[in-house]
């Protein structure tokens, strides 16, 4: 057991966690802007720092000494509840998620579906941000907001419930602790059910779906609606979404690694740790900037059509699949 | 009329798109009555940057008015000066010599080739796809390059005078422009590969924004629109004009017209254009680029001429009245963007929102060229 009272070491997790979420969202913008310039034949980034590296807390800076405008129709409490909504539950879902077999603020037995839970409170943040905004552009974002995250979160419960079933527990660090090795990762075939890469497939297209992220970024489609839900606002409370968004990319990478890259687990199982989790979410990071920097945004059918008629007979067939295999062998 | 709007239980909003609007491109602003995300009417508004060159026309000499023709479609500029010095010579009777004339082609078709770049890159931005935009800026910055050698500036040309050209080009300019063609031919497999290819771009074009060829011809678009809808009229084939007649291209037509099949022509005449280029360079023969005994002050007799060219974006026509007088009478510019944009409202009917997006990106407009 920890020396320090319970109460200390999670208030430490969770300033630990708020430190970290801004740290990880000044780092994802750098690294955004450098991946979108490389891949652009730009440099991106260079003049702040060495290799612009302080270009985000310049950024940051400007956007927190920038008055908060409340446009005048707006509906003032949802407009700024909804920044600051979408920045919470960013910061919540770190509370369950293991960055290591003992750092982990809360060891909750059903992490998984705290993390959904709590997750899900983003897309009504999107929403009243959408509908407090009082403008047209965000009222339409806000609706395609809500349709894509309610179509997306059907295919990727069920992913989730077939992992479950995989791992027999809803506690993350359970499921990491299951997966040792490289060979025994839940994103091959041979632990447990042969349709587990299509799995991670449909997981991980359904986190980029989930967080508004291109190509699916249809919230804040910009050619299209201006900026979407955060057409509106201005300095930190555009800033909060911002913050919040590479929150959530962060999160549903770390999900995905967990689930099934084996988490803080070494892939020859040497020292196990923090850096693993950070490495494999970071790579599925880059991996996600590098779609957005390369394909155009779907359009809303499209997207839902991709998730009812392709995304959910696919997780269907997985999980049933899955739970048959699991009851033969 | 929608027949749902008899309900009373039907709703609709009025969302205005532009005047500042990303997708717009410029100053235009498209009311937009929307049923969800459905468009129920489109209507553009114009005029918000209304600058009456017409008018403008009216009241300077001939000369003086060379400058307006490139701020009207500025991104293919030399096409409106081929336009307009080719009325005002019909209309006095100047002869061009032979190297003016190739070098007016060479240039115009290296314009439309940075015109259809452009396009490109700001049509698959509306997508939302960001990168093309910067890969095609890299190659047209090699044709704005080698255009500001000869011409002095980057954007809104002024390169043709009256009997030629305003100075002859210098010796980097043929192995420059032959250097070009090269290197966008090795180019365009690329962007076949990132773009045409890509399966989103494909499922949002392929069978979305449908104009039919009736449509074309009752609005009067023409250019890559009408081509793209199975029109295969080309001025620069049915009423050659300049050295044309000379150079051996096609016309690209796709029968489809959706927003695929004006894409896809885009993309071919980038191809024929550097056909035509290349033709070009091997042929442009020696000697004068300004033909002797132009009169200072032109003074067209009396009449009412008409020249037309194929610009980037599609017919580009210049009527040209005189009374005999250092000034036109009047001076008509039809453009290709004003046709090709009154259609907008009809082709727009019933797509959704993002389609209409990718629609009007599909009409290549350029702003300042519906409002001249």
């Amino acid at each position: 057991m920890s020396p320090l009272p319970e109460i200390v070491r999670v208030l430490a997790f969770v300033l630990g966690a708020m430190a970290f979420v801004g740290l990880n969202a000044a780092f994802l913008v750098w690294l955004e802007r450098k991946v979108a310039g490389h891949i652009q034949r730009r440099i991106g980034p260079k003049e702040a720092g060495p290799f612009g590296v302080l270009q985000s807390f310049a950024d940051g800076i400007k956007l927190m000494v920038k008055q908060l405008v409340v446009p005048a129709k707006a509906d003032p409490l949802l407009y700024r509840l909804a920044p600051a909504l979408t920045m919470i539950t960013a910061i919540m879902v770190f509370v369950v998620i293991p960055f290591g077999p003992s750092i982990v603020a809360v060891d909750l037995n059903i992490g998984l579906l705290l993390i959904f839970a709590i997750a899900s409170i983003n897309v009504l943040a999107l929403l009243i941000g959408g509908w407090g905004s009082n403008n047209k552009y965000s009222v339409i974002s806000a609706t395609r907001a809500v349709s894509q995250n309610v179509a997306y979160e059907v295919p990727m419960l069920i992913t989730v419930v077939t992992m479950v079933m995989i791992a027999g527990s809803m506690n993350l660090n359970t499921i990491v602790g299951n997966q040792g090795t490289i060979l025994q990762w839940y994103i091959f075939p041979w632990n447990g059910s042969i349709l587990l890469p299509v799995a991670f497939l449909i997981f991980f297209i359904c986190a980029m779906a989930e967080t508004n992220r291109a190509p699916f970024d249809l919230g804040e489609a910009e050619s299209e609606l201006v900026a979407g839900f955060h057409t509106e606002y201005g300095g930190m409370g555009f800033g909060l979404f911002f913050l919040g968004e590479y929150g959530h990319v962060f999160v549903g990478c770390a999900l995905a690694s967990i689930l099934f890259l084996g988490g803080w687990q070494c892939p020859l199982g040497w020292l196990p740790g923090p850096h693993w989790l950070l490495l494999k979410t970071y790579l599925l990071v880059f991996v996600v900037m590098w779609i957005r920097w390369t394909y155009p945004r779907t359009t809303i059918y499209g997207l839902l059509n991709l998730s009812w008629k392709v995304l959910v007979p696919f997780s269907l067939a997985v999980l049933l699949v899955t739970a048959a295999m699991l009851k033969v062998f | 009329m929608n027949p749902l709007a008899a309900d009373p239980a039907y709703e609709t909003f009025v969302l205005n798109m532009g005047p500042q609007h990303p997708a717009t491109h410029g100053a235009l602003r498209i009311k937009l009555l929307l049923d969800g995300e459905y468009i129920v009417e489109a209507e553009p508004v114009l005029g918000y940057i209304h600058r009456m060159h017409e008018k403008m026309g009216e009241n300077r000499t001939y000369l003086q008015f060379m400058p307006n023709t490139g701020r009207l479609d500025y991104l293919a500029a030399l096409s409106y000066n081929h336009g307009y010095v080719g009325a005002v010579e019909r209309a006095a009777g100047i002869a061009v010599p032979e190297r003016a004339e190739y070098l007016r082609v060479i240039t115009v078709e290296l314009n439309r080739v940075s015109s259809h770049l452009l396009w490109l890159g700001a049509f698959v931005l509306d997508l939302g796809g960001f990168t093309p935009l910067l890969y095609v800026m890299d190659d047209r910055e090699q044709i704005l390059d080698l255009l500001e050698r000869v011409t002095g500036s980057r954007l809104t040309y002024c390169y043709f005078r009256f009997g030629g050209l305003y100075n002859d080009v210098d010796e980097q300019f043929v192995p420059g422009a032959r250097a070009f063609v090269k290197r966008m031919r090795d180019k365009l497999p690329m962007y076949h590969n990132l773009i045409t290819k890509n399966v989103i771009l494909r499922q949002r074009l392929e069978g979305v924004g449908y104009i039919t060829a009736e449509m074309c011809r009752k609005y009067g678009a023409n250019g890559p629109v009408a081509r793209g809808s199975g029109i295969a009229y080309d001025i620069r084939k049915h009423e050659p004009y300049s050295v044309y007649p000379e150079f051996n291209f096609d016309i690209p037509v796709y029968d489809q017209g959706d927003s695929m099949a004006r894409y896809m022509v885009r993309m071919d005449e980038i191809e024929q254009s550097l056909r035509i280029i290349e033709q070009g360079l091997d042929k442009l023969p020696d000697g004068p680029v300004m033909a002797e005994k132009v009169p200072k002050i032109i003074k067209p007799p009396k009449g009412d001429y008409f020249y037309a060219v194929e610009a980037a974006r599609g017919f580009f026509g210049v009527r040209l009245v005189s009374d005999g007088t250092n000034t036109p009478y009047r001076l008509k510019l039809r453009s290709p963007c004003f046709s090709n944009v009154s259609l907008f409202g009809e082709a727009a009917r019933g797509l959704l929102l993002a389609d209409a997006v990718a629609l009007f990106g599909s009409l290549d407009l350029v702003i300042p060229d519906i409002d001249r």
